[in-house]
């Protein structure tokens, strides 16, 4: 499934214009910090809206001069920086937040699948303030998989991890680009993170 | 203990203040939302008008409830001639005094409460197929919830605590406007009053600590939460 991506967007000083396809596999949005690449994944979000251009995926425009889809029926799963878990939520009912919102025609992995895929069948009962950073971005993938997502977003999910933590975070994201087959728009600013995981690479902000 | 006669002012008094409180609350709610999320024309001029009860003096509340809400007042005519209602002298006026003198302090508290609600959350619930009201009531709401709950003690102990406004706006009626201040005044009046003076005076300090020290441990509580989530 292709991803089609040419929007511009000016946020105070700066311009961020951004034009690339993207196929099947991981794309890493590379680029310095400050580039704009998490305003790129934001706007593919649908948390923030271009001045112009246009976002696809395959055959559904998200947005472009005519139309703006809501985030909410965009399709698109997004794992950020900080987890972002609900503080308010066990991890159960954290991953089964946008499960239970999504139509069930979309949706293509089961919280048993998910718990599975990711071995967090042990924290389902847990309150995201006592998870590791490791847990909790496990749990992050995994609520952001079982809303049943065409393309996945994630925005330098490694960044507040150990090195240990880090290698198995990073084969859980080659078990989604492979086993899965899920798209995904990947941003970093870590070489040896990009080389390892990106199946092509597009450069942000050069 | 208490007498039945001051039976019926404690029970009048939490009746007061339990409609004041309630009947406040959404309308609080929805200023508080308002001034922590919006930045609109007039913004200012709100702020400064649902503070206005906090900085006044009560008497002069209480009189200008009476030009609105009495018999001749604007919103009184029309309350009478729609509804057959009065507020005059009446308990439910004793409630919309004490309703007005609440309202900024329970603003105050949802607001605060409301800024501290972390919105990348909100975005997060919208990414994953929440829409607006649905983010809104799974998320933003039981986020905001201390502050609520804190909002509802506070406005509750500022409403039996209600003296100026009342007495102002509905008078010192027994069995319909006296509260439980109104009663420890009035009982001071009387010769021979002070041992009654004292019961409820007791009753009164029993009352206000109790909402306070609830509504710490519920601020408390919040940010106890926000230490422990990070940022």
């Amino acid at each position: 499934m292709a991803i089609d991506i040419d929007v511009t967007k000016r946020l105070g000083e700066r311009t961020i214009v951004a034009r690339f396809t993207a196929g099947p596999g991981l794309t890493a949005l590379f680029g310095p910090s400050g580039a704009g690449k998490t305003s790129i994944l934001n706007m593919v979000a649908g948390l923030l809206k271009p001045d112009r251009g246009h976002i696809r995926i395959g055959d559904r425009t998200l947005f472009d001069g005519a139309t703006d889809l809501l985030p909410e029926t965009r399709r698109v799963g997004y794992v950020f920086q900080d987890g972002r878990l609900f503080p308010h939520r066990r991890v159960r009912a954290n991953l089964t937040y946008g499960h239970d919102l999504a139509d069930p025609a979309n949706r293509w992995m089961s919280l048993d699948e998910a718990v599975q895929f990711l071995g967090i069948g042990h924290l389902l009962d847990r309150w995201p303030h006592s998870l590791s950073g490791g847990e909790a971005q496990r749990v992050a993938i995994g609520r952001a998989l079982l809303a049943g997502p065409e393309i996945l977003l994630m925005d330098e999910p490694l960044s507040s991890l150990d090195a240990a933590r880090r290698g198995d975070i990073m084969a859980v994201i080659e078990r989604i680009r492979d086993e899965l087959e899920l798209p995904i728009l990947y941003v970093s600013h870590d070489r040896a993170e990009v080389d390892r995981l990106a199946t092509s690479v597009v450069a942000i902000g050069e | 203990m208490l007498s039945a006669e001051e039976w019926g002012i404690v029970v009048l008094s939490l009746k007061v203040g339990g409609v004041a409180v309630l009947v406040t609350l959404p309308i609080a709610f929805a200023l508080a939302w308002l001034l922590a999320r919006y930045r609109f024309p007039g913004r200012v001029v709100l702020d400064a008008l649902v503070h206005l009860p906090l900085v006044l003096p009560p008497v002069v509340t209480g009189w200008l409830l009476l030009i609105a809400f009495g018999p001749l007042g604007p919103v009184g005519r029309w309350l009478e001639s729609w509804f057959g209602m009065t507020l005059m002298f009446r308990w439910t006026g004793a409630a919309l005094a004490a309703a007005t003198m609440a309202l900024p302090l329970m603003v105050r508290a949802m607001r605060l409460s409301i800024e501290n609600i972390d919105r990348r959350l909100e975005g997060a619930a919208r990414t994953l197929g929440a829409s607006r009201w649905h983010c809104f009531w799974t998320i933003s709401l039981p986020l905001a919830l201390p502050g609520v709950l804190a909002a509802l003690v506070l406005g509750f102990a500022r409403s039996i605590g209600e003296f100026g406004a009342t007495i102002t706006f509905v008078s010192n009626i027994p069995g319909e406007t006296r509260t439980l201040p109104l009663a420890i005044y009035s009982a001071l009046q009387v010769p021979g009053g002070e041992a009654m003076v004292t019961r409820l005076a007791l009753l009164s300090v029993a009352l206000s600590l109790g909402a306070l020290v609830l509504s710490e441990w519920l601020v408390r509580r919040t940010h106890g939460a926000r230490q422990r989530h990070g940022d």
